[in-house]
């Protein structure tokens, strides 16, 4: 009940629409009931012959409520549905607000297929929060309490009648459905998500499914899942089927129950004839209100599992939070990092232990050490995707935990090895970097990242995750956002890892040249020229185990020199 | 109407179910008609001849009798219309994922992920709605009304007529607003698929709009296509509501005018009050199915709308796996060379070709290495290799026998692959290197474990081999994911190895030890390699150099360091950089 709660609550601020909607929905019902009434008086008025004058106020009254109702009906369509697609983008922007603080380090064990699922099923059926499960009942109610004045003027038992009825097929029949359908929306709703996993591994893993063989076996468990979908989905109609025919039946019980009790009354008099056509036309006509009640219970189901499932997402605490009075970014850019350890929740051991070291504005060093040691972390960090479990990270004698996050990672650009692309133009992707940037700026900027031959495709699109370019490509798109972003502190991890050897060259060579001036990381387990970096950290295991330029590490025997050696008496076989 | 061709098609391919519907609805209609008839009477016996209570009762018995009746065969017609449905929902979604199966990683990675599973699990579910209530529908409409003004014309021949007249207006209207309607219903669908797809990367991608600092401004954009959506949307409605607005009114109009003229005729004594009432009650009930029609018109145009996408789907040609059996008695593609031929392939839609005419051999149990600089063509190479693409022209054969025509199971039954970008499949860890090998013995899956280097990463893992890795692997670096495939190739044990640079992610210290397992997989097995470290496949048997689509070189590492070039250049390169 609290998550049904907390979902009105989001969508109190539509409540006058909501309420005008429900109150034309009551009148199109009435003028339907009145519609009928007015005919049936106007037949049994007629069997007594009366003159034409008796008959004329009820015969307006026909066409007026003919017109009404059409009219009626469509303008509180369009009001509702108005609601719902406000409610859905707000629903929307809600789940992103929430959902973006979070990102990266509360959703890493969210899959983001099943991401996908929730937010565009969970909330497309949340959308429908006021057409499927607030306004039903507020009619139905509305229309009960009409009928409920109008049959007690003529006799008090069939008012009494009519609301048992109503009650019956108000309350009755839906929660006997309910009863009847539990758990399906619920096991509908979580085939779904398993598809939509198994889906993407379909369409992500294809290749390898066909390479191991595995491509029938994968298809069948997609159909397997479908079909007990379509089992669960027959197994609702067919309760759909029932209600309707529950509800159509209780209607008609109604007729027989109100003629029962209201003939013997009429043939003593207590009741005229006419009355008795009225009642029975009106009592068929108020039965329409109820028939969508079983499937609101049903969509109260559903929308309390969506509810609880994206509330289960957004109630995480960002693990990052922006200071209330962010200091500005500081003009110093010297780096100092203090005894400095982190460890992942959930794990034991230290990813970072306890290390401490400073970079000078302008310096560029190198992070090296064998994958495992903590050096994606430490980026991770910097970026402030997470906080330090112990120690601090400080530029220019600020605690970056005091910077405004946005401020902070304008002012560092990250290469990684694997650049996102957005299934988007090759625009929007540089675009991000400096929003407003010009065409000119965009195309000075790819040429410089060595893709001139791309400045006459700004508006091609580059496929599903950038599939579409190369490696280099990419990583080239990455400078190019750099170059865009101008940031005073450039981080470059493992950034031309997947290049190859030419490639890698000349990436290396334009970083080269964009990055001096500037601070610079760069994290790497390949040691290549690395003379010219001012410092080289080696990492291991989470702590820094040597430090010093090339040269003085060259000199002691420890890991870096284990590892320049090994790579480099390789590439010396070769020749 | 909008009963698009094909999809009545696959309604004939359930025939049985909908024609029981369409017969339960029938009697349903039947029934309701008598209904009709005994409450008519049940009120004028009780209002004009005030007939008692207990003589009134065999009528009553009969309307309660009736309306159960009737609400059984309506029941049974919804049931049997959606097992129909059941049924053609089922085969769809079969044909779509074994054609989605069929056309492979290269048409996949051509669109977005989220369109594709919109189309699969949204667009199939859209079709409910066409079969289990359009279509039955549309049948309804014409009969039921048919059979109420049958029945309303002896007991009111006016009314019949009125009645007769008046229902061509709503197919009339129906038709005349639902053409536009359908277009901009067919205009939101794509909307739809596409905000889903827009959803899928603006998540995925969360991590790099924070980098930039643009994932708050990234809130505008989904405003904006959620603005987008509802002006779209409402744009739909509110002519589809105008329909369903003319068509309530045809009908409450319709019964406003069928009263006020019975009531007349009832002052000229023209028509007695039974049959009056009688057509008074059945006159709602001969323009809702009408009406009815109106709404699941609209949710049938849906399923049109979606139909397209799968349509478009299906009607891609898939390769045609041949069924050459020759190759396949010897199974074992190890113990023959590979011969390409005068090979091309161009991309859809681009101007160059990227492989141009090739011809070498891929000499068989010996290591083949492909290098050359990006864009070059190696990777369009070894997807031809895969079978992912058909070459354009010429081909690749094996013992004469084109590997085209080869069934593709087979043929990929004799390939271990490892991909630039393994897929870690939302699995456990165990279960993700066991896809190779499924029966593979503990002792099997510990030696490969060993052989790549994960056994030590394993035990560092929460659940060990038990842990579930994501989506893309990301809990996986991509190095543990290349192993992960390193493991997978160790456990297939098949004779051809495909190698898309095997350690690009992964450290030098952990490569030199991988270097002993990866010459073990090599041993004995024909293998092409494709890396950018030149230490790898430096003890290659054969060289091939790539440029342009265009084989420059090719050699032995001793032949190529010669005679200079590209591979020469690339190797001093490297040293020099490392020196």
């Amino acid at each position: 009940m609290k998550i049904f709660f907390r979902l009105t609550a989001l969508v109190k601020p539509y409540f006058w629409w909501m309420a005008l909607a429900a109150l034309i929905g009551f009148a199109t019902t009435g003028s339907g009931i009145g519609l009928l009434m007015t005919s049936a008086y106007i037949l049994a008025k007629a069997a007594s012959q009366p003159t034409m004058a008796a008959l004329e106020l009820s015969i307006a009254g026909v066409r007026l409520f003919g017109l009404a109702r059409g009219v009626l009906r469509y303008a509180e369509r369009l009001i509702s549905h108005n609601i719902t697609f406000k409610i859905l983008t707000k629903l929307r922007l809600w789940f992103y607000d929430a959902i973006e603080p979070l990102a990266p380090a509360r959703l890493m064990h969210f899959k983001s297929g099943d991401l996908l699922q929730r937010i565009v099923d969970d909330i497309q059926s949340l959308e429908n929060i006021y057409t499927r499960v607030l306004a039903p009942p507020l009619t139905a109610i509305l229309v009960a309490a009409l009928m409920w004045f109008l049959l007690g003027v003529y006799s008090i038992q069939a008012a009494l009648l009519i609301l048992l009825f109503h009650l019956l097929a108000g309350i009755g029949v839906p929660l006997f459905s309910a009863w009847l359908s539990r758990g399906v929306q619920i096991g509908i709703m979580k085939h779904k998500t398993v598809q939509q996993v198994l889906a993407l591994d379909l369409f992500q893993g294809i290749g390898e499914l066909q390479v191991y063989g595995k491509l029938p076996e994968h298809l069948e468990q997609l159909h397997s899942a479908e079909k007990s979908k379509l089992e669960l989905q027959r197994k609702n109609a067919l309760i759909e089927g029932m209600h309707d025919s529950l509800t159509g039946l209780l209607m008609n019980a109604a007729v027989i129950s109100i003629l029962w009790a209201l003939i013997p009354a009429v043939s003593t008099g207590g009741i005229s004839g006419i009355s008795l056509a009225v009642i029975t036309l009106a009592v068929i006509a108020s039965f329409e209100p109820f028939l969508p009640l079983p499937a609101t219970v049903k969509h109260l189901e559903a929308d309390k599992h969506a509810g609880e499932r994206l509330f289960e997402i957004l109630d995480a605490k960002p693990e990052t939070e922006a200071p209330a009075t962010p200091l500005p970014f500081p003009s110093n850019h010297d780096i100092s990092v203090d005894r400095l350890s982190f460890s992942y929740p959930e794990s034991m051991t230290k990813t970072l232990d306890s290390i401490s070291f400073s970079i000078h504005t302008g310096q560029h060093i190198a992070i090296v050490g064998p994958s495992g040691a903590g050096k994606s972390t430490l980026t991770a960090l910097f970026m402030r995707f997470w906080n330090c479990s112990e120690g601090e990270i400080s530029v220019g004698g600020y605690n970056i935990s005091l910077l405004d996050p946005e401020v902070l990672r304008r002012n560092m650009s990250l290469v990684s090895q694997r650049t996102y692309l957005f299934a988007e133009t090759i625009r929007e992707n540089l675009i991000l970097a400096k929003p407003g940037a010009s065409d000119d700026e965009l195309k000075t900027a790819l040429s410089a990242a060595g893709l001139p031959h791309f400045t006459s495709k700004l508006d091609e699109w580059t496929g599903q995750h950038g599939m579409k370019l190369s490696g280099g490509e990419r990583q080239r798109i990455a400078i190019a956002r750099i170059l865009l972003q101008n940031a005073p502190i450039i981080i470059l991890d493992e950034a031309t890892a997947n290049l190859d050897g030419l490639t890698e060259k000349e990436v290396t060579e334009t970083l080269k040249a964009i990055t001096s001036g500037k601070t610079l990381i760069t994290i790497t387990h390949r040691l290549k020229a690395m003379e010219q970096y001012d410092k080289i950290l080696v990492l291991d295991k989470g702590a820094i185990t040597e430090e010093g330029k090339h040269h003085e590490l060259m000199e002691k025997d420890g890991l870096y020199k284990r590892m320049w050696s090994l790579q480099h008496e390789v590439s010396a076989t070769l020749i | 109407m909008n009963i698009d061709r094909r999809l009545f098609q696959l309604l004939k391919e359930e025939r049985a179910p909908f024609i029981f519907s369409l017969i339960s609805g029938v009697i349903a209609s039947g029934l309701l008609i008598a209904q009709a008839f005994y409450l008519s009477r049940v009120i004028d016996s009780a209002f004009i001849q005030k007939t008692g209570l207990e003589k009134l009762l065999p009528l009553l018995g009969f309307f309660a009798l009736f309306s159960l009746l009737r609400m059984v065969f309506n029941w049974a017609s919804n049931s049997e219309a959606n097992r129909g449905t059941i049924a053609i929902r089922e085969k769809i979604f079969i044909r779509l994922i074994e054609r989605v199966g069929s056309l492979g990683p290269i048409y996949t990675r051509s669109v977005q992920s989220g369109r594709l599973s919109t189309t699969l699990l949204k667009g199939v579910e859209a079709l409910d709605a066409y079969y289990s209530q359009y279509i039955p529908q549309i049948f309804f409409a014409l009969f039921t009304p048919l059979l109420i003004v049958c029945t309303i014309f002896p007991a009111d021949p006016v009314s019949g007529w009125i009645l007769l007249a008046s229902a061509p207006l709503i197919p009339f209207f129906m038709v005349v607003i639902g053409k536009s309607a359908s277009a901009m219903t067919e205009k939101q669908w794509k909307t739809m698929s596409r905000m889903s797809g827009f959803f899928l990367d603006v998540l995925q991608g969360l991590p790099t709009l924070k980098l930039f600092a643009q994932s708050r401004s990234q809130r505008d954009t989904i405003e904006k296509t959620g603005e987008t959506f509802r002006h779209a949307t409402m744009r739909v409605l509110k002519i589809a509501f105008l329909s369903s607005l003319t068509l309530e009114l045809v009908g409450t109009i319709g019964i406003a005018i069928i009263a006020v003229g019975i009531g007349m005729r009832m002052m000229d004594g023209k028509l007695t009050f039974q049959h009056a009432l009688f057509v008074l009650l059945l006159t709602p009930d001969f323009y809702l199915p009408l009406r009815q029609l109106g709404t699941k018109f609209h949710a049938g145009m849906e399923g049109v709308s979606a139909s397209k996408e799968i349509f478009a789907i299906l009607d891609r040609s898939t390769p045609a796996g041949g069924d050459t059996t020759g190759f396949l008695k010897q199974d074992s593609a190890g113990t023959c060379p590979i011969v390409c031929s005068n090979l091309s392939y161009t991309y859809p839609g681009a101007t160059l070709q990227a492989i141009n005419g090739i011809t070498f051999i891929i000499p068989e149990s010996k290591t083949t290495a492909i290098i050359g600089p990006s864009g070059s063509g190696k990777s369009t190479m070894i997807n031809l290799l895969l079978r992912f693409l058909e070459p354009g022209a010429g081909s690749i054969t094996i013992n004469n026998c084109p590997i085209h025509d080869i069934p593709l199971e087979k043929w990929h039954r004799q390939i271990s692959w490892v991909p630039q970008h393994p897929y870690l499949f939302n699995a456990s860890l165990k279960e993700n290197i066991l896809l190779a090998r499924p029966n593979a013995s503990e002792e099997e899956m510990n030696a490969a474990l060993t052989k790549t280097g994960l056994a030590s990463f394993v035990t560092s893992l929460p659940d060990g081999l038990n842990t579930m890795i994501g989506e893309q692997g990301s809990r996986l670096s991509g190095g543990e994911a290349q192993r992960v495939a390193l493991a997978r190739a160790f456990l297939k044990n098949a004779p051809l190895l495909i190698l898309d640079e095997p350690t690009s992610h992964t450290d030098p210290e952990l490569e030199a030890a991988l270097r002993n397992s990866m010459e073990e997989l090599m041993e004995g097995r024909t293998t092409i390699i494709i890396a950018h470290r030149l230490e790898t496949i430096r003890s290659a048997d054969q060289i091939v150099v790539l440029s342009h689509g265009k084989i420059t070189q090719c050699g032995t590492h001793d032949e190529l360091f010669t005679a200079g070039g590209f591979y020469r250049d690339a190797l001093l390169l490297q040293q020099e950089s490392s020196l």
